[in-house]
């Protein structure tokens, strides 16, 4: 016996969306145990390393501008200095700091992005969908996926109708996204469950299945808008999901989560978490991101302590 | 048959054993003879029961026991009320025998009755309370609801003091089925003449058959078989021979019997709580 | 039903391997002494007749230390100062002070506490994170639980008051040897007895180092003492005329020797002894938490636990799923070197227990039941060790589901109904603990109220708290430790 609802596809089948029951607290047991790894020396330099190849270096302020985002485009390019390279690579252990995975920005900055990047294989990711609360009607929401992939985006960060979810309109929920992806084509798309909104684990677990059926290329914990963002045990709900619905299905679904993970020290927590959890076939910026933005120059100060041995300062590395 | 030697050709009562809620013969055929008091007359032939019999109470007891403790409290004080209620309605039945068979005076008689009356009164009262007092609701740390509730222990075999004493078995008896267990006794062999109006007593108060089992016999040939018996879960050992008490230890320590060694004889939680086994449960708090 | 792949196949060569490297905790601030005395009437002293023993790690077999091998006549003084105190400044002590003495060791244990950690897990072999993060934590919290109890004992039972016993000899086991030297010290210094205590052989250090905290403390003379020694020594202890009280936790053959020899005595025992746990696991089971239970269950502590879930009791419908989980989880446990931060799977404490558990284990395979381990990382070649594993389809009958194995190895079977999954999770003479997974409330409930077991773990496993009562049912022991429950077994009732 299974839990579960069903939702009908275009072709009027129904598909069941399996609902596994989560328990919170052991849930959280597991996750707080990876906070117990200790990775130290090469491995830590290697997962910092990790780290930053998985990076979706993002602005998602009101406040953005054409210059801040061909700031942080630059920052994607060139996260530390050649100076900064020159330095470093006289220490034995030295490797080139590659760049991240992905540039993230509002559809207005796409072209802005895109044009930054030209020539780079970082990718320009877009949130739409009326980021982030999602509450614009379907046809607008639509036309915002559209406006941003045409501008070229790579990929593109949906928010699911959480106020259909909430009211058990599991059928809704699906459909828009499948709606979303036909718009999308071959563009990657992250779905966005707002976990904080969605509050209780079994509903994150549920919301996955239903992401994932939809046609979700990834699945993402949040918009960094609504508080708790990303958390380990959250994560490590969607993950087991994403685990089980490769089993059931032989379909491989990316993870990002999303806000709040601010240090090297975190993201090692959540590679590790990843590496235990699935495997090491994960561990790659195809399947796995980290939706971040202070976290990269935490990153970088890791990489400077593990190769010189001394402890960096803010001024290192340039803010954005 | 109790009252042989009374004036009266009239109908004596043949006291059997009682086990499962029915009143057999021993199977081995053997008795033993209660005297009137202070003389060589015969008042009754009692059952010595066998080691078969006692089998057969043990068997009875275990397959009555979740039964019994599947009740609700309330239920298991209704019904030890309701066995008050039926030895008030003997009262005349026990005194006679006391007087007869153990030499009490009338107003000693009907004392002991009165106060065996109050014990399945004070632990009919208790059945439903004692997990209040002793349970708990413990305050761990971690997202964790972790209580302990008593539970009885299972089947306890109730070996009598030496010297009869009825208002303190019947306290220890009430004291052991208030919770939920099931019991064999063997009766004390100088009194053991009121297993007929006992047995009657459980008999006719709604308590399922089994939960009560009352045996007479020879304390020094039954013990060792209740000692070493692998059913029974406890053993309540009010007899004061050292040297029986250290073989019953040491035989239940074959499947680790609780041994409630020489109980006080005293209505209190205390002896209730001699009888369970806490049961402590966890559960996450989470969403 | 979920059709199951194996996930862990590989797609391509060039793929990221996160190895973890070595992360050995420091050992520096250890200080071992070569030669280890008794602790007799706030005393370091020889044993009468100087016989030692060698205590090892069992992570590589080397000797750490020699202890003292206390005789008759070491029991004999060591229960004589303890009477001397108990009769003499011990009872004349408020409960407001031993209460203050049992706050400055638990104080004092959260100062010294990686020093305990680092200790515990070279002589017992268990994982730095556990003695980290379980072990020493739970040692410092039972002192402070039974602390706030000593000048409160009026209230510990309804309407009568209550007295300490006097002696309490108390027996420790190897697997955890801060925390039940805890268990036991805690609850009945606070009741106001006095103790000799015999911590086990292979894992005595800590124990010692636990006595070095005491006598810091200041608590006076004879209060506690600590005699080490094998057997023997535990024998004379239990057999000492003037002891009132023994607590024991071991295994149950030698709980019911104790029985047995205190049969003639007034002697008032508590045992905490063996198990053979089910752990439960229904169709609505939440079956990813339910599984890392499982784990958490069987393979904490190597499995040396007593209510290790060692039985594991899965719905029919759920097993090929939960089985296939199953495996995919114990892949990513880490055995190894107990020191390491990263390592799940310690040392087996001695290598007679290893013997054992591979004797089981080769007795379980000939017989034919369906055999699994498995490791994140390679068996390391000193010291000992063995791969966590499972026995699946296994028959009621099968000595692997009866016998108490004590190390890291999980007996499955399969049910169809609660009703006999209850029945099967009674099937055994012990009763010590449960698990039952469900997210059905009511199915939770009734379940743990046909268990016939101490301590029952619904949706969680191996949780423990100074305030929870621990102890089992039938042949799992006698008595209760932990919360007001294992305090009123240092107490006469009066």
């Amino acid at each position: 016996m299974q839990n579960g609802i069903s939702i009908q596809k275009h072709d009027g089948v129904h598909v069941p969306i399996l609902a596994e029951p989560i328990d919170e607290v052991m849930l959280g047991e597991r996750a707080l145990s990876f906070t117990r790894r200790s990775i130290k020396k090469q491995s830590k330099l290697a997962a910092i390393y990790k780290c930053i190849e998985m990076i979706d270096l993002t602005t998602l302020e009101g406040a953005d501008t054409i210059g801040k985002v061909r700031q942080l485009c630059s920052k994607a390019r060139f996260p530390v200095t050649a100076e900064f390279s020159e330095e470093l690579s006289h220490y034995k252990n030295f490797k080139a700091v590659p760049t991240v995975a992905a540039v993230c920005v509002y559809p207005a900055m796409v072209a802005t992005a895109k044009e930054a990047l030209a020539g780079t294989k970082i990718r320009v990711a877009s949130v739409a969908t009326a980021f982030p609360a999602g509450q614009i009607l379907l046809e607008t929401r639509l036309r915002d996926v559209r406006d941003a992939v045409s501008a070229g985006a790579d990929e593109i960060d949906m928010v699911i109708n959480r106020g259909a979810f909430l009211t058990g309109d599991y059928q809704t929920v699906y459909d828009e996204i499948v709606q979303v992806k036909e718009v999308c084509g071959d563009t990657h798309l992250k779905v966005i469950l707002e976990t904080g909104e969605l509050a209780t684990c079994d509903n994150v677990r549920l919301a996955s299945e239903i992401a994932m059926q939809a046609g979700a290329d990834f699945i993402k914990t949040s918009t960094g808008k609504v508080s708790p963002a990303a958390t380990m045990p959250v994560t490590l709900i969607m993950l087991q999901a994403i685990l089980d619905f490769y089993e059931r299905t032989g379909k491989i679904i990316g993870m990002k989560p999303a806000g709040g993970i601010r240090n090297a020290k975190q993201a090692i927590h959540y590679l590790c978490m990843v590496n235990e959890v699935m495997g090491p076939r994960w561990l790659t910026p195809e399947l796995f991101r980290f939706g971040a933005s202070s976290l990269l120059n935490d990153l970088l100060k890791q990489v400077y302590k593990q190769i010189t041995g001394r402890y960096a300062y803010e001024k290192s590395f340039s803010l954005d | 048959m109790a009252g042989l030697n009374s004036t009266k050709l009239h109908v004596a009562k043949t006291i059997k054993l009682y086990i499962s809620g029915a009143f057999p013969r021993t199977e081995s055929g053997r008795s033993f003879p209660v005297y009137l008091f202070n003389s060589k007359k015969i008042y009754a032939h009692l059952c010595r029961a066998s080691r078969k019999d006692l089998r057969n109470a043990v068997a009875a007891a275990k397959s009555a026991q979740a039964g019994w403790c599947g009740r609700s409290a309330y239920n298991r004080s209704q019904i030890l009320y309701r066995m008050a209620e039926m030895m008030e309605g003997k009262r005349n039945e026990f005194i006679e025998i006391f007087v007869q068979t153990l030499g009490y005076s009338s107003a000693e008689a009907n004392d002991v009755v009165e106060q065996a009356i109050d014990a399945l009164v004070y632990y009919a009262g208790f059945a439903d309370k004692f997990q209040q007092l002793i349970g708990a609701v413990n305050p761990v740390s971690g997202p964790h609801h972790n209580f302990t509730t008593p539970e009885a222990v299972g089947v306890v075999a109730l070996i009598c003091a030496e010297k009869f004493d009825f208002s303190r078995f019947v306290g220890q008896i009430a004291a052991i089925t208030c919770s939920g267990n099931s019991t064999v006794v063997l009766l004390a062999q100088d009194g053991a003449a009121v297993l007929a109006p006992l047995a009657e007593v459980f008999a006719t108060s709604d308590l399922p058959g089994g939960v009560i089992n009352l045996l007479s016999g020879f304390a020094e040939e039954l013990a060792p078989h209740l000692a070493g018996h692998m059913e029974i879960d406890s053993i309540c050992l009010a007899r004061n021979d050292e040297n029986m008490r250290a073989a019953v230890k040491e035989d239940a320590v074959f499947n680790l019997k609780r041994i409630v060694d020489n109980p006080a004889n005293e209505l209190s939680l205390a002896q209730i709580l001699q009888f369970v086994e806490y049961k402590t449960v966890w559960h996450p708090i989470g969403f | 039903m979920a059709k199951v792949k194996n996930s862990a196949e590989s797609v391509n060569g060039d793929r990221f391997k996160f190895e973890y490297a070595p992360a050995p905790e420091a050992i520096d601030m250890v200080k071992i002494k070569k030669e280890n005395k008794l602790f007799i009437n706030g005393k370091w002293v020889s044993g009468k007749s100087e016989k030692f023993f060698e205590t090892i790690n069992p992570a590589n077999g080397e000797k750490l230390a020699e202890l003292t091998e206390a005789d008759a006549q070491d029991v004999d003084r060591a229960v004589k100062a303890a009477r001397k105190a108990f009769n003499g400044e011990w009872s004349k002590i408020s409960g407001k002070e031993r209460g203050r003495y049992l706050f400055r060791i638990a104080r004092i244990i959260q100062e010294r506490s990686r020093e305990l950690a680092v200790l515990e897990t070279m002589d017992n072999g268990k994982p730095i994170k556990e003695s980290r993060d379980f072990d020493v934590p739970q040692l410092a919290a039972n002192f402070f639980y039974f602390a706030g109890w000593a000048d409160k004992l009026e209230y510990l039972f309804n309407g009568k008051s209550v007295q300490p016993l006097g002696i309490a000899g108390q027996i420790i086991p190897w697997n955890f040897p801060l925390l039940m030297a805890a268990w036991k010290l805690a609850p009945a210094l606070a009741a106001g007895n006095c103790v000799v205590l015999k911590p086990a052989e292979t894992t005595s250090l800590t124990a010692l180092l636990l006595t070095e905290i005491i006598e810091e403390s200041g608590l006076p003379a004879g209060v506690v003492n600590v005699i080490t020694g094998a057997g023997k020594t535990g024998a004379a202890l239990v057999n000492h005329p003037d002891v009132d009280k023994i607590a024991f936790t071991g295994s149950t053959e030698v709980g019911k020797t104790i029985a047995r020899s205190t049969v003639k005595s007034k002697k008032i025992l508590t045992l905490e002894l063996g198990g053979k746990s089910a752990h439960i696991v229904y169709e609505d089971a939440a079956i990813e938490q339910a599984v890392e239970a499982v784990v958490g269950g069987i393979y904490f502590n190597q499995g040396h636990v007593c209510c290790a879930g060692s039985r594991l009791l899965v719905e029919e419908s759920i097993a090929p799923v939960f089985v296939h989980k199953l495996k995919h989880r114990m892949a990513s446990l880490r055995v190894g070197d107990p020191l390491d931060k990263n390592t799940d799977i310690g040392a087996i404490n001695s290598r007679s227990e290893l013997d054992k558990i591979k004797k089981l284990v080769a007795a379980a395979r000939n017989e034919g039941y369906e055999y699994f381990e498995t490791a994140a990382t390679a068996l390391p070649e000193k010291g000992y060790f063995i791969n966590p594993c499972f026995f699946n389809n296994v028959a009621s009958s099968a000595n692997i589901c009866r016998r108490e194995v004590f190390g890291p190895v999980l007996a499955i079977q399969t049910f169809r109904t609660p009703a006999e999954a209850i029945k099967k999770a009674n099937d055994t003479a012990y009763g010590l603990a449960a698990g039952i997974w469900s997210e059905k409330g009511s199915k939770i409930h009734k379940t743990a109220a046909g268990l016939k077991a101490g301590v029952i773990w619904a949706n969680t496993y191996n949780k423990f708290d100074p305030a929870s009562p621990f102890g089992g049912y039938n042949e799992s022991g006698w008595g209760r430790e932990g919360g007001r429950h294992g305090l009123l077994s240092y107490v006469e009732v009066k």
